[in-house]
């Protein structure tokens, strides 16, 4: 299993991650070997075993339905690293 | 006040405070000077709380004199600086995070503080959580107290160096894949990670929700155990935590061994492991059947050596989607030269992750694509349940399993950086237990002279099954006080 550059390049991008053309080059190499180490689970017999996505029995937790205060409109502008109007401050997400 | 007092026990502190011969705030003032003096060496701590800690000890002192105290209350405790602390700056150990104050406490902070708990900082470690040597911090490695040239075991390492050195009574940490127990391993302290479910992540900064449960780091059983029914039990803002009742561990955690069935699985002495690891650990099970406890060392958990992969996919999955909140926008460092907006994200995820996140970033998004998700993500769910089913066979024969928790006692820094894949075994012990979700325990069980002179640490691992963490305290209780092990400490 190797990565090529372009590869490498379209998962940072998946994962919205700037990286340098040294950065591709040192995970081309580091994420080939260690997929290439994932391989060895091929070998087990999964027939039939279903997935466990966490050790727990619990389905469908629900809490009642009832109203309950919350975090304040300042608290949770209060770590916005640019904010205007009582609002996150973000630059243009459609650009012209 | 002499340095001993620092190295007592919560236990033998809360006895001390009781009693009227030292108050909460002295306790404080001198764990803060022991801290001005070894922390510059040893690096344990990301921010120091010391005016809120002497207005808690004061409190604390307050609850002691009306009689209200419980054993944490007025103790210096350090606590991971990966669970949000209102009002006292949580970085994760990362840069992404470096002027962020929470507005909340976490779920644990909550419950300490009824205890009149006393926060003397918030300690280093790997950047959220993802290393196993306390390397990958953006706020410098930790040292090991006991050789300052090699790693105290990560994630949570500022915390078992902390309570290694005297620099607090305990401390909170988390394990995802043996971030508490291999530190407390290779730091000489005891380290536990409770069932996943018994205690609310809420307030946790998440790196793999499915296996990020909160533990201890402490100078003996009892208070691990004290410190987990202090921080156990349900909460609605975790849909996790599981509604069962915690059973009163300090009750039984002194009947012993006798009769208890200990299985022994032959796949956790691993190629490669150090020899006096593997004596320690072998020394330390005699000892348990010397106290009277059944041991079966005809113990096969065959999948184990499948479990390092299925957590380096699984964890890596869980981190990527978690990590995506990380955009600059709401919290944290945020980087504005970008251009345009995708290029401001991009370069605020470049410059405030370092190379460890990075990578298993790029690893769990690669796991999840399109195309590759069900030859790695189900694939690694699957071997999951295979893992956890053995487990639970082993479980029907014994009532408890005992192993080693590391392969070797604690590196050098700088030795494993270079190569990902050496650094990811480290955890090969540790990491079967948080895919089954079950508790494990790390208790000191002797020493190793490595090549340099150091003289390093050696743990012993008690795993139990989900949510009885009782049994799994009383084995590593009996072991721990028919042993001197835990009443060392480092020449710092």
């Amino acid at each position: 299993m190797s990565l090529t550059p372009d590869e490498v390049r379209h998962i940072a991008l998946l994962a919205r991650l700037g990286v340098s053309d040294e950065d591709v080059e040192r995970f081309s190499g580091q994420l080939s070997s260690i997929l290439d180490y994932f391989e060895e689970l091929k070998q087990v017999d999964t027939d039939g075993v279903p997935p466990t996505a966490y050790a727990l029995d619990l389905h469908n937790v629900l809490r009642a339905d009832e109203t309950a205060p919350c975090t304040s409109h300042a608290d949770i502008l209060a770590n916005a690293p640019a904010q205007e109007n009582g609002y996150f401050r973000v630059r243009a997400v459609l650009e012209e | 006040m002499a340095d001993d007092v620092l190295r007592l026990t919560m236990h033998q502190a809360a006895g001390l405070l009781r009693g009227g011969k030292v108050s909460s705030v002295e306790l404080t003032q001198a764990t803060f000077e022991r801290m001005r003096a070894v922390n510059e060496q040893v690096n344990a701590f990301i921010t120091e709380s010391e005016e809120e800690a002497l207005a808690q000890a004061a409190r604390a002192d307050q609850m002691i004199a009306d009689g209200e105290e419980n054993p944490l209350t007025g103790i210096p405790a350090a606590i991971k600086d990966a669970i949000v602390t209102k009002g006292v700056r949580t970085t994760a150990g990362s840069r992404i995070l470096e002027p962020f104050v929470p507005v909340y406490d976490a779920n644990v902070i909550t419950l300490l503080k009824e205890t009149g708990f006393v926060m003397v900082g918030k300690t280093n470690m790997d950047e959220f959580a993802m290393g196993s040597s306390g390397e990958n911090s953006a706020y410098g490695p930790t040292h090991n107290p006991w050789a300052l040239d090699r790693v105290p075991g990560g994630s949570s390492a500022g915390s078992a160096a902390a309570v290694a050195s005297g620099m607090a009574y305990w401390a909170l940490g988390s394990d995802t894949g043996g971030s508490v127990r291999q530190p407390g391993a290779l730091s000489g302290v005891v380290g536990l990670k409770p069932t996943y479910g018994r205690v609310s992540r809420y307030g946790l900064i998440a790196f793999g929700s499915s296996l990020d449960q909160i533990g201890a780091l402490t100078r003996s059983v009892r208070d691990a155990a004290t410190v987990l029914q202090a921080i156990a039990g349900h909460d609605q803002r975790d849909s996790t935590s599981v509604p069962i009742e915690v059973p009163d561990y300090n009750a039984t955690i002194g009947d012993g061994v006798k009769g208890l069935r200990v299985g022994v699985p032959r796949e956790y002495f691993v190629e490669g492991m150090d020899s006096d690891v593997r004596e320690a650990v072998e020394k330390a099970i005699a000892q348990l059947e010397g106290l009277g406890a059944e041991i079966d060392t005809d113990v096969s958990l065959p999948s184990t050596a499948h479990a390092l992969s299925v957590y380096y996919i699984i964890a890596p999955s869980e981190a990527s989607a978690n990590l995506a909140r990380y955009d600059g926008v709401k919290y944290g460092f945020s980087y504005d030269e970008g251009g345009s907006m995708w290029a401001d994200m991009e370069g605020t995820r470049q410059y405030g992750f370092g190379e460890e996140v990075k990578r298993r970033i790029m690893i769990g998004t690669y796991a999840l694509s399109t195309g590759y998700y069900d030859a790695y993500y189900v694939k690694a769910q699957k071997v999951r349940t295979l893992i956890r089913r053995e487990f639970d066979a082993a479980f029907e024969k014994h009532d408890v399993l005992v192993a080693p928790v590391t392969p070797t006692a604690a590196f050098k820094i700088g030795e494993k950086t270079d190569d990902p894949l050496q650094m990811y075994l480290n955890d090969v012990l540790t990491i079967p237990v948080s895919i089954a979700g079950l508790p494990g325990i790390s208790v000191p069980c002797g020493f190793t002279t490595a090549d340099d002179g150091a003289r390093l640490p050696i743990g012993l691992q008690v795993i139990a099954k989900p949510f009885d963490e009782a049994t799994m305290f009383r084995v590593a209780h009996a072991y721990e006080q028919s042993t001197t092990w835990h009443e060392e400490f480092p020449p710092l």
